[in-house]
């Protein structure tokens, strides 16, 4: 049997509801597992930490084939809304977390959160901005040194 | 699976410590599956979620996710991790002697 893995960091950089729920079942589902867990939230990802963003991250209902919604639909005022509205309510039956509640609950499971200093800068926020559950705004270098010997996921 | 002698309780392990037959697994058996999983004494907090495991496995014939023991078994899932710090569902599961929970949240 191979060795199995201690320890993961995964980038988050997507501000879309498909782009962020991924990253955080597998976050999630390390620390389930036993396996050590950080995630570093850059770009359009901070968006997932962001006080008053977080409640309304939303499906991207253009240029996500995924969907197979015709793109011109896709871009109609609403539908992006509606969409994710139809989504979560799924998702609220599988008992799948809200995604302020799954940061919540990951924090909770001992996993490390971090913002990208570059990215916290690029969009003029601080830490006032991010939910409390942030442990830090770090630089790549800092990102690095605790990703440390464990793997890293880019999504 | 092989059988293996829990505080001479004769007992069938899978490959990765669950019981196949959860029926074989008695509550004196329980402190040395805890010493095996690195726990050195099991607290009344911890036998609420192996009662809470074998209650739900019984019951739904599927042990709980930590998402459900955090929020059906009356332990938050900041203390299932101080509890259990390798994994809760997993090894409270091995403790209770139920099969490993499976779930992705």
């Amino acid at each position: 049997m191979s060795d199995p893995i201690q320890k993961v960091s995964i980038i988050v950089s997507k501000g879309s509801l498909d782009g962020v729920y991924p990253a955080l079942i597998m976050a999630n589902g390390a620390r389930a597992e036993g396996i050590e867990a950080n995630l570093f939230f850059t770009f359009f990802g901070l968006d997932v930490i962001h006080v008053g963003r977080n409640e309304h991250i939303k499906i991207s209902t253009v240029g996500n084939p995924g969907l197979h919604m015709p793109t011109m639909l896709g871009g109609i005022p609403g539908v992006s809304s509606l969409t994710t509205h139809m989504m979560e309510r799924k998702m609220e039956h599988l008992d799948i977390p809200s995604i302020p509640e799954f940061i919540e609950m990951i924090s909770d499971t001992g996993a490390g959160l971090y913002a990208c200093k570059a990215s916290v800068d690029l969009f003029g926020l601080t830490q006032s901005d991010l939910v409390p559950q942030v442990q830090g705004i770090i630089t790549v270098g800092e990102f690095y040194e605790k990703a440390a010997g464990g793997q890293i996921i880019f999504t | 699976m092989t059988a293996t002698l829990i505080s001479g309780v004769s007992v069938e392990l899978n490959a990765e410590g669950f019981f196949e037959k959860p029926e074989q697994w008695v509550p004196e058996i329980a402190d040395e599956l805890a010493r095996q999983e690195g726990i050195a004494v099991l607290t009344d907090r911890h036998w609420q979620v192996i009662r809470f495991m074998r209650q739900e496995y019984f019951s739904r014939g599927s042990g709980p996710t930590v998402r459900t023991l955090g929020k059906a078994s009356g332990v938050s899932v900041k203390e299932l991790y101080e509890l259990f710090p390798h994994g809760p569902a997993k090894v409270a599961a091995r403790i209770a002697g139920i099969p490993k929970p499976r779930g992705c949240i």
